[in-house]
């Protein structure tokens, strides 16, 4: 027998519901409005009282409306069939909901019923499972979609039966297990698992090292994020983290990727709409779409349902890292997030922190980002969850809470700098500011070495510090003036130009230069270094502006053009020419 | 308003505050409209049976008996084509001695739109003002606001690119506008000849500031009959945008919420973002662009409003007086159109893009050399040459005052690139140089 109540007080999404028994923490409850439920999460009880968020406008609802409990949290349906799609914060299939509006208590289910799946078993009758134990696995999209023993089950069982290779549907029983006392549970190709609870399906969880390439040259080659790891973007708007993070999203060299648009513009979901089913993924030649999962929740959909949807899509990502997969999460933005929360702490009238966002926004966002990581799984497999959320920082101030509670977190950090973005110097990324804490991982390192190149590790340090001494003397130029200046400052600075605009640069918008292969960010960095090693002679300063402009010049027409094509090769050629025209001592 | 013979009449009310007043009261909806001794209102909280309601005139001179009447509806606006033409007030009642209209009743804030029945905007706006569909380019679907001090002509800006863009409707909603400002949008839309193809709704500074609250649900729920049941291209201005969220801060202190940065309510991001999102482009040719304006305080865009308006909306157009010529122009640094990818090089030519940065690339210079120049160090001929350049670019290009067509505009820049710069320093893709460039060899 199920809790039920009544509403006795609303103040916009809370809801305040008189309760008759049993209510839990985060339980979901529907708020029967006429003919439309209404799905609500409880946030807070007290006194016979359930305080519900609710994930819908609360207009016109009365006190006294019947509320119905069901006994469980907010749950994502884990099965074949979840790829390609585009969810809503609480996983609805939007591209089943009629109608150009979404209406109030319109609800569509996350997965096909009647779908049938190529099932093919993977275990054996007699075989010791646990949660997460690969029983079988069916073809979803291009990849092997396992079908686990559900997360919730505790404990061992053993397989009592299998099913033959052939066609079902996720609601067919494809395998009855026994526990320890002979008890039968059959068990489907589709679970139910709340998505505030992380799915700990797994071994162990070692540091993460494997290098995972983005495609962007200033992350790659100068703060490198592996599988497992976390990063963060914060940015004013206009700074581009968007375009960064959806450059990312189409380049990231990862088995699937969830994206989760979090209290952002609609528009830019439709883009991803758009262009993921046109667009080829680089290293297989499928389409983008074939990989990617979107959780939209848009900035003008309701709030809670905007807390839910990260939850959502975490949960996604965890569910096929314990498949043996390497997942990209990439969530945009975790600020809208934290602003959520802000919103209903404020409406149950929570004593604030900060900025008046809750005292344990800390502590939420550091147990969020703890759900990322690479995993050994039980059957010696591997797996991982990479996390990259972006920061929108109220007013641009890095000091705001979000970013710093962020910042305690994440592993790598890369920062957009007005400055950069107001001088179109895009991905604004600010490549001395930005950090990434594996450089110093030696099991990185290790594999670095082996991956790319024994001294991979000591270019991006000798690239940074030319970066560094380029902008000191920049800083020099400025106060003392050009001619203030000794002549080789000027160099100095215009050294690091070369890097600025060869490497840190990149055009998001070109169809060659968008995306950067870790061999031509090898080739472009080791030919950049080697200018900025050489020494050039200059009557004065006034000739070095023009010359370094001209190598950029023709060094940009290198990033635009095919790698080691034609024209790339010209333009090398004649890169070395203008070289040879003032370079006092080659290395 | 007449009652009804359903209708309860309450006459005890329990508190008043400046902006809100409490009764007992059973049956009542939330958010559901109601009359206080005729004054409208609107149910903000409900506590068991004692409900809160907002009044949008304000509660001076309210006595505790007032009557009060529950109407059993959200806020409506009625709909139909006889708004065309027509001026309204907040509530929607017209203001032009007109007779009131008859329509649909149609309630304010519909839900949003399901983002995967949108379609990814690729209508290009012309406003023939180069500092936007050169730098900036608008696009249909869009919702972009204009940046600007109190001082600044931002509504002579937006009346200039609401008439020049080709929209079947156009939808003013004014909060808090001067009585002056609204006889210029009244008189400037008569004198155009379009105004049968012009709605407003206007709450001017002499009426109550809480009004405003209901300005742009009312503009949206109009511009959505137009764009979705007459499959239109509507263009919605709203201004002033900084006025609404004062307007929310008064009601949010009213109720003992906790404010955050700049006294703004912690909802400040979703209440904004509620109006900029009904921004669409629908697949069947209907369109809502909003093009809104954000006043700052001297130039702070880090401020609360303008701040989480610029994470809202696609873009920000930004209106300052340039100094060296003595005009205002839409700043190149601090202006962005996000949409204008969508359109740039694919609706207008194919040098748009890589002209627009290098233009912009350049003037950037000129600001460098200008610093230099103020704290006394030597120019390089380079330096010189860019600040002649800035000061041709900020007269024929970035000022309000021009009126030109897209390719002109790129032939412009490139005339400019040729007086002052070598290849080399202009930097474009040497195909376009070769195309466009002609310089003399």
């Amino acid at each position: 027998m199920s809790t039920t109540g009544n509403v006795s007080g609303i103040i916009s999404n809370l809801v305040i519901v008189a309760v008759d028994g049993v209510v839990a923490q985060n339980e979901i409850c529907y708020i029967l409005k006429d003919e439309v439920k209404l799905m609500a999460e409880v946030i807070r009880i007290g006194k016979e009282l359930a305080y519900v968020q609710v994930f819908e406008s609360t207009r016109g609802l009365k006190p006294g409306m019947p509320v119905e409990f069901t006994g469980h949290m907010l749950e994502a349906t884990l099965g074949p069939g979840l790829l390609s799609k585009n969810f809503d914060g609480l996983q609805n299939d939007l591209d089943k909901m009629t109608g150009i509006f979404l209406k109030k208590g319109d609800y569509a289910p996350a997965l096909e019923d009647n779908k049938l799946w190529n099932f093919k078993p993977l275990a054996h009758p007699g075989d010791l499972v646990t949660a997460g134990s690969w029983l079988g696995e069916v073809q979803e999209n291009w990849m092997p979609h396992k079908i686990m023993v559900p997360f919730k089950m505790t404990g061992t069982y053993t397989v009592k039966e299998i099913a033959q290779p052939g066609e079902y549907t996720i609601n067919d029983t494809i395998s009855i297990l026994t526990n320890s006392s002979a008890h039968e549970i059959p068990v489907k190709m589709v679970q139910k698992w709340p998505v505030k609870i992380p799915i700990k399906a797994y071994k162990n969880k070692p540091r993460p090292y494997e290098f995972m390439e983005t495609g962007v040259r200033v992350i790659d080659s100068l703060n490198p994020i592996v599988r497992g790891g976390t990063g963060f973007i914060p940015g004013a708007f206009g700074t581009g983290k968007t375009v960064l993070e959806h450059a990312i999203s189409k380049q990231a060299d990862a088995d699937i990727i969830v994206v989760s648009a979090c209290g952002e513009r609609a528009n830019e979901v439709v883009e991803l709409f758009a262009e993921f089913p046109r667009l080829d993924d680089p290293r297989t030649g499928r389409k983008l779409l074939e990989r990617t999962t979107i959780v939209a929740n848009t900035s003008n959909m309701p709030v809670a349902a905007r807390e839910a949807s990260i939850y959502t899509a975490m949960t996604l990502a965890e569910y096929y890292r314990s498949m043996g997969m390497k997942i990209l999460l990439l969530a945009d933005s975790t600020s809208r997030w934290a602003q959520a929360l802000r919103e209903m702490s404020n409406r149950m009238e929570e004593l604030p922190g900060p900025d008046a966002f809750p005292m344990d926004l800390q502590a939420t966002i550091s147990n969020f980002y703890a759900r990322a990581g690479f995993v050994h799984l039980n059957n010696g497999q591997t797996g991982s969850v990479t996390f990259i959320g972006t920061v929108s920082p109220a007013g641009g101030n890095l000091k705001e809470p979000v970013t710093e509670a962020t910042k305690k977190t994440a592993r790598c950090f890369y920062a957009l700098s007005q400055a950069r973005a107001d001088s179109k110097r895009y991905p604004a990324i600010d490549a001395l500011e930005s950090y990434s804490k594996y450089l110093e991982y030696p099991e990185f390192q290790e594999y670095i070495k082996k991956r790319l190149s024994e001294n991979w590790i000591n270019q991006i340090q000798e690239a940074k510090n030319i970066l560094q001494k380029g902008h000191e003397a920049y800083e020099q130029i400025n106060i003392l003036g050009d001619d203030g200046v000794p002549i080789d400052y000027h160099q100095i600075f215009w050294k690091s130009e070369v890097i600025d605009f060869i490497i840190l640069q990149q055009d998001a918008f070109d169809k060659v230069d968008a995306n950067t292969p870790i061999d031509r960010q090898q080739y472009m960095l080791e030919l950049v270094l080697n200018i900025c090693r050489t020494e050039f002679s200059f009557e004065g300063f006034e000739e070095i502006n023009p010359y370094f402009k001209r190598i950029i010049h023709v060094l940009k027409q290198m990033n635009y053009a095919g790698f080691k094509s034609e024209n790339f090769i010209a333009q090398e050629k004649e890169l070395a020419e203008i070289m040879a025209e003032r370079a006092i001592k080659p290395q | 308003m007449a009652s009804t013979a359903f209708q309860k009449i309450y006459t005890k009310l329990t508190q008043i505050t400046k902006a809100t007043c409490s009764l007992h009261a059973t049956q009542v909806g939330y958010e559901e409209m109601a009359t206080v001794n005729g004054r409208m209102a609107q149910v903000i909280k409900i506590q068991g049976d004692l409900v809160t309601l907002q009044v949008f005139s304000g509660t001076e001179g309210l006595p505790t008996n007032a009557e009060v009447v529950f109407l059993g509806h959200a806020p409506q606006l009625l709909v139909g084509d006889e708004l065309n033409g027509r001026f309204f007030n907040a509530l929607g009642n017209p203001i032009d001695g007109g007779p009131p209209v008859a329509g649909k009743a149609t309630e304010l804030g519909s839900p949003s739109v399901n983002p995967v029945k949108r379609k990814q905007p690729s209508e290009l706006i012309a406003t023939g003002i180069a500092g936007i569909d050169l730098n900036n380019t608008l696009v249909t679907g869009q919702k972009i606001p204009f940046f600007a001090d109190p001082d600044q002509p931002f509504n002579q800006v937006m009346a200039i690119v609401a008439l020049r863009a080709k929209a079947d409707k156009i939808i003013l909603g004014g909060m808090g506008l001067t009585n002056d400002d609204y006889l210029f949008f009244r008189n400037i839309f008569e004198n155009a000849g379009s105004a049968s193809h012009i709605i407003s709704f206007v709450n001017t500074n002499e009426d109550p500031p809480l009004e405003r609250l209901l300005v742009p649900d009312m503009t949206l729920t109009a511009a959505e009959y137009f764009a979705v049941e007459k499959h239109q291209k509507v263009l919605v201005l709203l201004t002033d945008m900084t006025l609404y969220a004062e307007a929310l801060s008064i009601v949010s202190n009213r109720m003992d919420q906790i404010p955050s940065k700049d006294s703004m309510p912690g909802s400040l991001y979703s209440d904004l973002a509620r109006i900029y999102e009904k921004a669409v482009q629908f697949p069947d040719g209907g369109s809502i662009t909003i093009i809104a304006v954000t006043t700052l305080s001297g130039g702070d865009i880090t401020h609360a409003i303008p701040d989480n308006t610029g994470y809202i909306t696609e873009g920000q157009l930004f209106i300052r007086k340039d100094t060296d010529i003595g005009k205002v122009i839409i700043d190149p640094f601090r202006s962005l159109s996000r949409l204008k990818q969508l359109v740039i090089g694919k609706k207008t030519r194919e040098d748009h893009p890589q002209v627009m940065n290098a233009a912009v690339r350049l003037f950037a210079d000129a600001m460098n050399a200008k610093t230099k120049l103020e704290n006394g160090f030597d120019l390089t001929d380079y330096d010189q040459r860019t600040l002649q350049y800035a000061k041709e670019y900020s007269n024929r290009l970035l000022t309000i005052d021009v009126t030109l067509d897209t390719d002109s505009m790129l032939d412009t820049a490139w005339e400019l690139f040729r007086k002052y710069f070598s290849v080399n320093e202009v930097a474009i893709k040497t195909e376009f140089v070769e195309k466009y460039g002609m310089w003399e060899t």
